[in-house]
């Protein structure tokens, strides 16, 4: 309703204060009487801390304090922990490894704390951590997967003997074995999902002010769930009961994940502001967002497909071998789990899967949810082995795909998922009329007469959304509900607030949420205001990651709308003298239908404050909340084609064009969501050619800067068609599915099968980098 | 970074005064070398003197044999000079693939020349051209400059105030960046002289920083055209190997980019 309701492209509320530097971001906050917090780190992958010597560092000058990890120890500050149980095959509890906030003993990966300096200023606290003299004694290091499960390997934890987190399984084995013994035809894959390292545009900071009179803290920190924050650092880790800790996530410059989670620098910071009796703040530099944010993906996996005679899929089966880290981060156990496995069927009706995910601790940085998070590794995986099929059958990758694609709704998948709608074959239309897939061969052949090799490849992709079914997720091991909470206020001149729990860093809710309301009472969007991360504001909410914002927030947001319009309606009934079936609300006014009576929103806001002349028994105000918990995932589902030519001669890769068709469901703000896309899309093509987080064999990140890990620039990705099919989610009132993973998701594999198409082997693995596709091609 | 004094002399011979008097002096030009190892505390000078804005140093003049940038002339101004595009275009084509409009902005070809990194582009232009490298103190051949890694015949508190390039009859540069720092992974500078003598200078590639590619010279004077450079072979023995390339790789990229060079040679 309205030019700036449901479906309108408004531009961002939000730019205004970013684009011209008005952000207010953690590092942007000072505190009277702050101090500055600079870690001592280790240099070794895997050491003993046989001593370490503070005194030097104490005596430097403008230091008030240096800490170290055997005193949080001792102040019984709690280990950091992973909030989702993962039960191995053989029911036994994942292994859970220690992991202080600072190392007392063993550090397990380069880039650990050891020991915090507070000073007053952020130069002399870098300047006295170079004081500080830590005895190591360097163990052998695991740095990959390969050299943690090998015999003889180091060992990382005592409680996890082969540095196996868990060997966990989905799926019926024996069905998938039997469908493999009478099929047709078997493709079979061994492939890496490279691992990656966020690098949000902000990095991660924290600052910690400990009020002694109050025994009070306050913690602004760079989060996307201040709320799950709050409770982890209360439930979990002693820092204060919850009424005693407020968590601040003012603006955030991206997270894509990777600030989902609590990480020792916050606890520290906490810790120690008690400790110093002021304000401690921690700014991350880059170098340290290299060693310390949680990085992602990071698989080794073998996947096999069966087929039948008609090239049915019959059956799949899949060992992954998930990389964990050195600790088992906050949510990382579900990410290779839950969020990937049970992904695997893809857009396809595949009778049987079974999926063993084994999950190894390694001397690197720890890995957890990263933008997909599972699903495009699952999407990589299986799109690769589809594309794979096609060629290897013989058979157009497009009519492989359709003659598999399910198309009764809803669809219960063999590993979990129970898909609630969607149309796979009008997303793969639209990407074959977009792409023209029917001129490629003609395109081809004449780049192949100007020397260059020219391929497309396809990937399908769909994701579980919304997340998540709270009562599901519970049974499913996680420790908390993901519901969405949300409150709406109306202010006695008609204005609105809407506290939420989502939280947003980049994604746009200012003016989507906004829209929301604007589209049910047809007022601009300008008269409402988001208010959002902070908990002495906004009562409890889970935060934002999954896509989880549009699907599962606003949803809470159209709830407690409901309950507002309906108090509203009362009110406006009373005082028109109408019943309150008639009231009808239209352009921010309440209409008695079939006549010339209306009363304007502000009116009715005030009538409900002054309460001069309400209905019998009503209380005063309109102000009203609600908790959503989501029915299902929602699944957005969508077709990419992607369209390069790679130089022979240097193995560069060059974009045609690249096709996404999506199905987010319906469309809040089509700009914010082909910005999503486009954003999605960059990451997706950075993994499949640009970005690897490469350790050497003693576990040093050999890209720990931009100057060897290659981000993604806007010369190297092309100008994407973007369009949309639309199924509506019946899962929630808006119909949304949600659009914040999708391109980071179904991109790479587009991508690579694209080249391995151009060059005529399939031997390829990511990113695609020009050397390697040279060797691929001069290896054919 | 650690605490530093900054100075900004007007004069060559001021900054090399002040360079007298510090206990561990480094110039600063364009910033974009020495900053960001300044930040990582990888350097902590005593002073950084800051030659950017002395007048002398900036600027380019043409004569008809020669091109001359004096050192503290930005990428910017040369690759939008009009004495550059017309007298030598493989330099402006060169700087306009330099880094980034950031690195562009501020870097300067003294810096460039002065730090001599492995993977710089403009030491391929000075050697295959055969500059002379011109100090506060002396003019030094390109082919007695550049002495391995990072290593040049520069003195401690030598200053390069230009680099005077002959004029070639053709010449042409061709890069491929590295996909994360965008120096290149390879980039070959090919010149024919006046003289007739054929110099090709590989950056990116060698173990010990740019390098003449004889191969590619020797086939060029027998004929001066990219299919002259089909077959031949270029050794991958001392070229660098690491996370961006191989050395097989860096060897094909020197036949290819060498091609390309001569392609827009002309
Ligand atoms: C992101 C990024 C990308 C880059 N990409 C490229 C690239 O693609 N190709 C490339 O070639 N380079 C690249 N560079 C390096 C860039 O060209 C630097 O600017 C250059 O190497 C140094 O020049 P400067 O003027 O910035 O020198 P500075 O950093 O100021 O100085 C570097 C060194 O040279 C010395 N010095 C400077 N001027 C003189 C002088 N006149 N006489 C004697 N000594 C002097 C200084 O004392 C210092 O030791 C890149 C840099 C960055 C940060």
């Amino acid at each position: 309703m309205g030019i700036e309701g449901i479906g309108a492209s408004v531009v961002r509320k939000e730019d205004r204060r970013f684009i011209t530097g008005k952000g207010r971001y953690v590092d942007d906050i000072k505190i009277i009487g702050m101090t500055y917090a600079h870690f001592v780190r280790s240099p070794h992958a895997h050491a003993k801390i046989k001593s370490i010597d503070v005194e030097a560092a104490k005596a430097m000058p403008g230091v008030v304090d240096v800490l170290t990890g055997q005193q949080i120890v001792d102040d019984k500050v709690g280990n950091l922990i992973c909030g989702w149980a993962i039960h191995s095959k053989d029911g036994s509890a994942m292994k859970m490894g220690a992991w202080p906030a600072m190392a007392p003993e063993t550090v397990r990966f380069v880039g650990q704390a050891v020991a915090v300096v507070i000073a007053e200023s952020k130069n002399l606290a870098r300047d006295a951590a170079e004081a500080v003299v830590v005895d190591y004694e360097e163990l052998p290091a695991a740095a990959d997967i390969k050299a943690a499960i090998a015999p003889g390997a180091p060992q990382l934890h005592p409680e996890a003997p082969g540095n196996i987190v868990y060997d966990w399984e989905i799926g019926d084995q024996k069905a998938v074995d039997e469908a493999f013994g009478k099929a047709a035809n078997v493709v079979s894959f061994e492939l890496t999902n490279n691992r990656l390292v966020p690098n949000a545009m902000e990095p991660r900071a924290a600052i910690a002010d400990y009020d002694s009179a109050e025994e009070h803290f306050t913690l602004y920190t760079t989060s996307q769930n201040p709320h799950v924050a709050r409770l982890v650092l209360s439930a979990f880790y002693n820092i204060a009961p919850e009424h005693k800790l407020r968590v601040v996530a003012p603006d955030v410059g991206g997270g894509f994940g990777s600030k989902i989670f609590i990480y020792p620098e916050e606890m520290v910071a906490l810790w120690a502001s008690k400790k110093v009796g002021r304000a401690v703040k921690w700014t991350g530099d880059r170098s340290e967002a290299f060693l310390t944010d949680a990085h992602g993906r990071d698989h080794v996996s073998k996947a096999e497909l069966a087929f039948d005679k008609d090239n049915k899929m019959l059956a799949l089966r899949v060992t992954t071998h998930a990389n964990f880290g050195a600790y088992m981060s906050l949510f990382s156990s579900s990410v290779p789990t839950y969020l990937y496995a049970t992904l695997l069927s893809g857009q396809y009706n595949i009778p049987a899967i079974y999926t063993e995910v084994i999950g190894v601790y390694t001397n690197t940085t720890p890995v957890d949810a990263y933008r997909g998070a599972g699903r495009p590794e699952a999407c990589y995986l299986l799109e690769r082995l589809v594309e794979t099929a096609a060629r290897q059958l013989k058979v157009d990758p497009a009519e492989l795909r359709r003659k598999n694609f399910i198309t009764q709704f809803p669809h219960q998948t063999p590993v979990i998922m129970a898909y609630d709608i969607g149309d796979f074959n009008a997303s793969l239309d639209a990407a074959l009329k977009a792409a023209d897939y029917a001129g490629f061969p003609a395109r081809k052949a004449k780049a192949k007469a100007e020397g260059k090799l020219r391929g497309l490849g396809f990937s399908c992709y769909i994701e579980a959304c919304g997340i998540a079914p709270s009562k599901a997720v519970g049974s499913l091991g996680a420790g908390v509900g993901l519901w969405e909470s949300a409150e709406v206020r109306v202010n006695p001149v008609g204005t609105i607030e809407i506290l939420t729990g989502s939280h947003s860093h980049g994604q746009g809710h200012e003016t989507t949420f906004a829209q929301l309301v604007a589209d049910r009472l047809g007022i601009p969007i300008n008269q409402v205001s988001i208010v959002h991360g902070d908990t002495d504001k906004v009562q409890f909410g889970m935060g934002t990651y999954g896509s989880r914002s549009a699907a599962v927030g606003m949803s809470a947001i159209f709830k407690a709308m409901e309950k507002v319009e309906a108090k509203a309606k009362k009110i406006a009934a009373h005082q028109l003298e109408a019943s309150e079936g008639d009231i009808v609300i239209e352009n921010g006014e309440f209409k008695v239908t079939g006549t010339d009576k209306s009363i304007a929103l502000p009116m009715v806001a005030l009538a409900a404050y002054t309460a001069h002349n309400l209905p019998d028994g009503m209380e005063p105000g309109l102000k009203e909340s609600a908790f959503y918990d989501p029915t299902n995932f929602t699944f957005p589902a969508g077709s990419y084609i992607c369209e390069l030519e790679v130089d022979p001669g240097t193995g560069k890769t060059s974009f045609v064009s690249f096709v996404a068709v999506d199905d987010f469901g319906r469309l809040i703000n089509p700009m914010i969501v082909e910005g999503q896309v486009h954003g999605g899309l960059v990451q997706g093509i950075g993994q499949a050619l640009l970005e690897n987080a490469i350790y050497d064999d003693t576990g040093q990140l050999v890209t720990a800067s931009f100057m060897d890990y290659a981000m993604p620039r806007a010369d190297d990705v092309p100008s994407f068609k973007v369009s949309h099919t639309e199924t509506l989610c019946p899962g929630n009132p808006l119909g949304v599915k949600g659009c914040g993973e999708a391109g980071a998701i179904g991109a790479s594999a587009a991508v690579i099968n694209a080249i391995t198409d151009a060059i005529g082997n399939n031997k390829l693995e990511m990113p695609a980098t020009p050397d390697r596709v040279w060797h691929a091609i001069h290896a054919a | 970074m650690y605490s530093t004094n900054y100075h900004r002399p007007s004069s060559v011979e001021e900054a090399v005064a002040l360079f007298g008097k510090g206990s561990d002096p480094k110039y600063l030009a364009g910033g974009h070398t020495l900053l960001p190892v300044m930040k990582q505390r990888l350097a902590g000078p005593s002073d950084v003197i800051d030659i950017a804005k002395i007048p002398g140093l900036i600027g380019v003049e043409a004569s008809a044999d020669a091109l001359t940038i004096k050192a503290a002339t930005t990428y910017y101004d040369i690759m939008h000079n009009a004495d550059v595009k017309r007298t030598i275009p493989a330099i402006a084509h060169l700087t306009s693939v330099l880094g980034d409009p950031a690195v562009r902005y501020r870097g300067t070809i003294g810096g460039s020349v002065a730090t001599n990194d492995p993977a710089a582009d403009y030491p391929a232009a000075v050697l295959a051209l055969n500059a002379t490298v011109k100090t506060n103190k002396r003019e030094i051949p390109a082919d007695q400059f550049f002495k391995g890694l990072f290593m040049t015949a520069l003195e401690d508190n030598e200053i390069i105030t230009a680099i005077s390039f002959p004029i070639p009859a053709k010449a042409g540069y061709a890069k491929m960046r590295n996909p994360a720092s965008r120096f290149a992974l390879t980039g070959v500078f090919v010149a024919k002289h006046k003289s007739g003598e054929i110099r090709v200078a590989a950056t990116g590639a060698s173990q010990n920083g740019v390098m003449r590619v004889g191969v590619i010279e020797e086939a060029l004077k027998a004929n001066w055209s990219a299919s002259a450079l089909d077959n031949v072979k270029v050794s991958d023995e001392g070229l660098m190997a690491d996370i961006h390339g191989t050395s097989d790789y860096r060897a094909n990229l020197i036949r290819v980019m060498a091609q390309r060079a001569v392609d827009a040679a002309g």
